[in-house]
């Protein structure tokens, strides 16, 4: 009997192991296949040279992928504007105003903004973002517009960023001792005072790598964004022209991939740049959180 | 000078109250939009035909297919999410109990997974397929998803799994249960909430999920019975058919973008009260 559960033991133990080492190992593995999989690419052009050139025609085996990075960094950046005062804001108000009731409603909000998938994002994209942005935000800016374009996907990916952020502002801002801002309340300054100078202060590395996160996020966006971004390579600096983000590359090329040579190559490599940035990106900012969550 | 701040106050409380009331709006109107505009092209055929001939034209049918295909993966990589993560999840709050470092650090990673974006996932399940041999099939998506899902799972899982009081750990082990005897019949059914909500979680990001099902999943009009064949997804359905030019084809877009507002909808509120209802009888 006891050497029945003993022997359990150590089995379910060495399950448990192997189960939690595998999953750590992950992002190695993945890592190490795409770079195989992307390596004949290197044998003729250096990273730096794909990374950084504007040369995109695949079928002359010339791989520059700065078109889609720089479209990729223009949509993140055009979220983050409107996403990041959103979510400072709105974190404020729900762990310093906000009634206990209305925490209660805006939690399973959250939850189902967070859940919702990205294609449905998608499809509000194309019947909201795009037609408003065709119809009204162009010609208000006095230029024309298909409405599919970086703005749009700016605004998508926005959106899907929000509950992202929010979360982990939230807790931020939930590490802040109440004792700090009473004390700052008590010297006479009022609520948003002491919000401002105290809160905001007190959580400001928090702050940050939550919006780092959040871009993060935004860089790898696919489906959605995909949608309503155009899908054709950047050519002007205009928000309202259509765009081509890397992830989107991925996504769209996987059926031709296989008749061009080194488009597999090509787009494994995609894969690879957007693994390293976003896995950097991550740990990173996830380091200051657990910094300052320790404090 | 008073004034000023008073004012400052207002606006700035204001603000914020707006920024917060405005995510319900946001929410409201997205699940509003896809409800009128889906709900209008909704009939009984969508949900329960495969796709007969000319369906891509604006003829008849369904897309059972694509429903079934995406529950179909959606349950096999929570399986093995399950099997993987929720064993990897107990490990961390049993066996790492004592060393906090430990437990810090591989959360630490564990948070990391979690951004990587399933477009890589998807590229990096393409590549192993296309290494082992296999083709487009319901076992590659099956496979491609749990990579997604499992991080997901295991610290949805451990997030629960933390915060149970040291004092049942040390009275189990008082009492001379094994480690894992600990971790299966003490801290699993404390933990019993965290594990539904994981699972949901988990269920939720399988269905929802598209950009890793797209090399790996392919495409089809039939129910797939075999694991190597390809299956249809409900996300990807949507997407093919919002890209056609027919405005029938188009209308069943917005019809399974409502199918899949609707599960996953239905998905949140069952997670929240399952696990409202299992926390209960929880040793505090």
């Amino acid at each position: 009997m006891l050497f029945r559960r003993l022997f359990f033991d150590k089995i379910s133990s060495i399950w448990m192991v192997a189960s939690l080492a595998t999953i750590l190992l992950m992002p190695l593995i993945i890592g190490i296949g795409l770079y195989i999989k992307a390596m004949p690419l290197f044998e003729n052009t250096s990273v730096l040279k794909l990374v950084f050139s504007s040369e995109w025609a695949p079928s002359k085996g010339a791989f520059g992928f700065w078109p889609f990075i720089s479209g990729s960094l223009y949509v993140t950046a055009i979220s983050f504007v409107f996403a990041a005062p959103v979510c400072l804001f709105a974190g404020i108000y729900l762990t310093q105003y906000a009634s206990k009731r209305l925490v209660a409603i805006m939690h399973p909000v959250i939850d189902i903004l967070a859940g919702l998938p990205s294609v449905i994002y998608g499809v509000w994209g194309v019947l909201i973002v795009v037609p408003f942005i065709s119809d009204y935000a162009a010609p208000f800016f006095n230029t024309s517009s298909s409405g599919y374009s970086i703005f749009a996907g700016g605004l998508v990916l926005a959106i899907m960023c929000v509950p992202y952020m929010l979360n982990m502002l939230i807790e931020v801002f939930k590490t802040v001792p109440a004792g700090m801002k009473e004390a700052s309340l008590s010297l006479g300054a009022t609520f948003w005072e002491s919000i401002k100078h105290v809160v905001i202060k007190k959580s400001f590395a928090g702050i940050i790598s939550a919006y780092g996160l959040g871009i993060a996020k935004a860089f790898g966006e696919t489906i959605a964004v995909m949608m309503v971004v155009g899908n054709q390579m950047l050519n002007s600096p205009n928000p309202f022209h259509a765009g081509y983000p890397l992830p989107a590359l991925i996504a769209n090329n996987y059926g031709e991939m296989m008749s061009i040579p080194m488009y597999d190559s090509a787009l494994m490599f995609a894969a690879l740049i957007l693994l390293v940035i976003i896995l950097a990106i991550n740990l990173v900012f996830r380091y200051f959180i657990y910094k300052t969550q320790k404090q | 000078m008073n004034r000023r701040k008073i004012i400052e106050e207002y606006i700035f409380k204001a603000l914020s109250a707006f920024a917060a009331y405005s995510l319900i709006a946001i929410l409201c109107f997205i699940i509003l939009i896809i409800f009128i505009k889906g709900f209008g092209a909704l009939n009984l055929d969508m949900i329960i035909k495969t796709p007969k001939g000319g369906f891509y034209y604006g003829g008849e049918g369904g897309v059972l297919n694509a429903i079934v295909g995406s529950l179909y993966i959606a349950f096999g990589a929570t399986l093995i999410a399950v099997i993987i993560g929720m064993p990897a999840a107990l490990y961390i709050n049993v066996h790492l109990i004592k060393q906090k470092r430990t437990q810090n650090t591989i959360r630490y990673f564990l948070d990391a997974l979690w951004g990587i974006p399933s477009i890589v996932y998807g590229a990096f399940g393409f590549t192993a397929m296309l290494l082992l041999g296999m083709n487009s099939s319901l076992i590659a998506g099956i496979l491609t998803v749990a990579l997604l899902v499992t991080p997901i799972m295991v610290r949805t899982f451990d997030e629960v799994l933390s915060t149970i009081p040291k004092g049942l750990h040390e009275a189990s082990l008082a009492l001379g249960s094994t480690k894992s005897e600990m971790a299966y019949r003490v801290l699993f059914k404390q933990g019993f909430s965290g594990f539904i909500t994981a699972i949901l979680l988990s269920f939720g990001r399988g269905i929802g999920d598209a950009a890793s099902v797209l090399f790996t999943a392919g495409y089809t009009d039939l129910i797939p019975v075999n694991l190597d064949e390809p299956a249809a997804t409900l996300p990807l359905a949507i997407f093919f058919q919002l890209g056609s030019p027919i405005p029938e084809v188009r209308e069943r877009a917005f019809a399974s973008a409502t199918i899949l507002t609707v599960i996953i909808l239905i998905i949140s509120l069952v997670a929240r009260y399952l696990a409202k209802r299992y926390s209960k009888s929880n040793i505090k």
